[in-house]
């Protein structure tokens, strides 16, 4: 076990560019004990980087997932996880055994064979998508015109979401996920998003439609006032990280074709750009030891998914996009009881999506260099701001 | 040989262990891990202590016999 204080680096720390996690993590992963951080808001906590830390992170009882626990740390200046009391059923802010009550009414939805059942209609949409890019001309923004509709449309589809408030619910989301969003800015988001929930909650309630939200208040397991938690955070969860792994492998795949159409590579790429590598925070509720490192009570933790899956002792040459590797045991969505509810379903709409992109459109190429793509640094989760591209105009 | 057991009550329905070897575990209507069948042949096996590794609420024992 190592006590000695080292000076504390910044955080979040810069990606260097595509698509690597920070230089600083493969330091990190060799340094004994964890390394110590300081947040946007001041707070200090603990970087774990190693796979083997960060899983046991994500399962020791005695860390909690709770912000209402004592130095819950804060992840942006502002802002954070919000608890129970800001937004009643957002269910990834709550401990075994409060949280299983959720969890176990939403896992039928989400199960590998409900999944499966819901591709002819993913399907639908991203046909339907590439119609109107093809319609549209020969070049678009792919993020805001593929890799963002097609997940916001399924999420929609399932929970009952009108298309027509697309553009509403995809603007507050996109103010929770950026870093530098002020407080105001935040909680003004969560509210509309609140209240409009509320609002579809209601209208389910009096016309029940065939759809997740209408399912959960006939089920009654999840309360009315928690339902609003839920679908927000259903929604959120639904579109905005699934959207960044679309782009970000759309780019990765149009040099390495001969892997478009292989659901190996589906795994690699969320292994290879761990999107989701801010999302994680916790504390230690008892001392606990982790990697060497005496945490005390009432520390904040870190758990950086990006850092364990570039961890060289688990994934050789992890730097490079190889879909021949076994990547399944990257914990890109997370591990323990909160591992994405939604990964099976992200994982077929990924795969559609690089299908049938390019086989409708062989020609596609990027219509800037790769070096110019605009990446999120102000993001809580990595992805690409657009992702100019163009086609031949003969296509189709 | 290896004998497989679940802890359904741990099972949090992440659905890996049925990406990983889909001929040895199915999810149930609840969405939680049960065993189709005891794995036949190596690859199987392996599949199975794939899903072992991979499970993340440690639901899932393979225990070589």
């Amino acid at each position: 076990m190592t006590t000695t204080d080292r000076c504390p680096v910044a955080f979040p720390l810069r990606r260097p560019g595509r698509p690597f996690p920070p230089v600083e993590y493969a330091d990190f992963r060799r340094t004994e004990g964890l390394v110590k951080s300081t947040l946007p808001s001041g707070v200090p906590v603990w970087l774990v980087t190693r796979h083997e830390d960060v899983r046991t992170v994500l399962t020791d009882p005695r860390i909690s997932s709770n912000p209402s626990h004592p130095g819950f740390p804060r992840a942006a200046k502002t802002g954070g996880v919000p608890s129970q009391d800001q937004v009643p059923g957002w269910f990834v802010a709550l401990d075994p055994p409060e949280h299983g009550r959720f969890r176990k009414t939403l896992i039928p939805e989400f199960t590998v064979r409900k999944v499966r059942e819901m591709r002819p209609a993913i399907q639908q949409i991203v046909d339907a998508r590439i119609d109107a890019l093809l319609a549209a001309g020969n070049t678009a923004d792919l993020i805001a015109d593929f890799a963002l509709s097609v997940p916001s449309l399924v999420i929609s589809d399932l929970l009952g979401v009108p298309h027509v408030d697309r553009d509403f619910f995809e603007a507050k989301t996109r103010v929770l996920v950026t870093l530098t969003s002020t407080d105001a800015e935040r909680e003004s988001a969560t509210k509309a998003l609140m209240r409009y929930l509320n609002r579809l909650i209601t209208i389910k309630q009096r016309r029940p439609g065939d759809d997740l939200i209408s399912r959960l208040l006939a089920d009654g397991t999840i309360s009315r006032q928690e339902l609003t938690g839920v679908s927000m955070l259903l929604l959120i969860a639904g579109h905005e990280t699934t959207a960044n792994n679309i782009g970000l492998g759309v780019v990765t795949l149009l040099s390495n074709p001969r892997w478009i159409g292989d659901e190996r590579a589906v795994e690699e790429l969320l292994r290879y750009y761990s999107v989701a590598d801010l999302v994680a925070f916790r504390v230690a509720v008892e001392d606990v030891e982790i990697g060497g490192q005496l945490i005390a009570a009432g520390e904040g933790i870190v758990p950086l998914v990006a850092a364990a899956n570039h961890d060289g002792t688990v994934f050789d040459r992890p730097d490079e996009f190889d879909p021949e590797r076994s990547a399944r045991s990257h914990v890109a969505f997370g591990y323990g009881v909160h591992q994405c509810l939604g990964q099976n379903l992200v994982r077929v709409e990924m795969d559609i999506a690089y299908r049938t992109l390019f086989s409708r459109i062989p020609t596609l190429e990027l219509a800037v260099p790769v070096e110019e793509l605009s990446l999120k640094y102000d993001g809580v989760l990595f992805g690409l701001h657009e992702l100019p591209v163009r086609w031949s105009s003969t296509e189709e | 040989m290896v004998r497989i057991s679940v802890d359904t009550e741990r099972c949090v329905g992440a659905g890996q262990c049925v990406l990983s070897a889909p001929d040895v575990f199915d999810q149930d209507d609840h969405g939680i891990v049960t065993v189709l069948e005891e794995p036949a042949d190596e690859p199987a096996r392996d599949a199975a202590r794939q899903a072992g590794l991979v499970c993340p609420s440690q639901a899932i024992t393979v225990a070589e016999s």
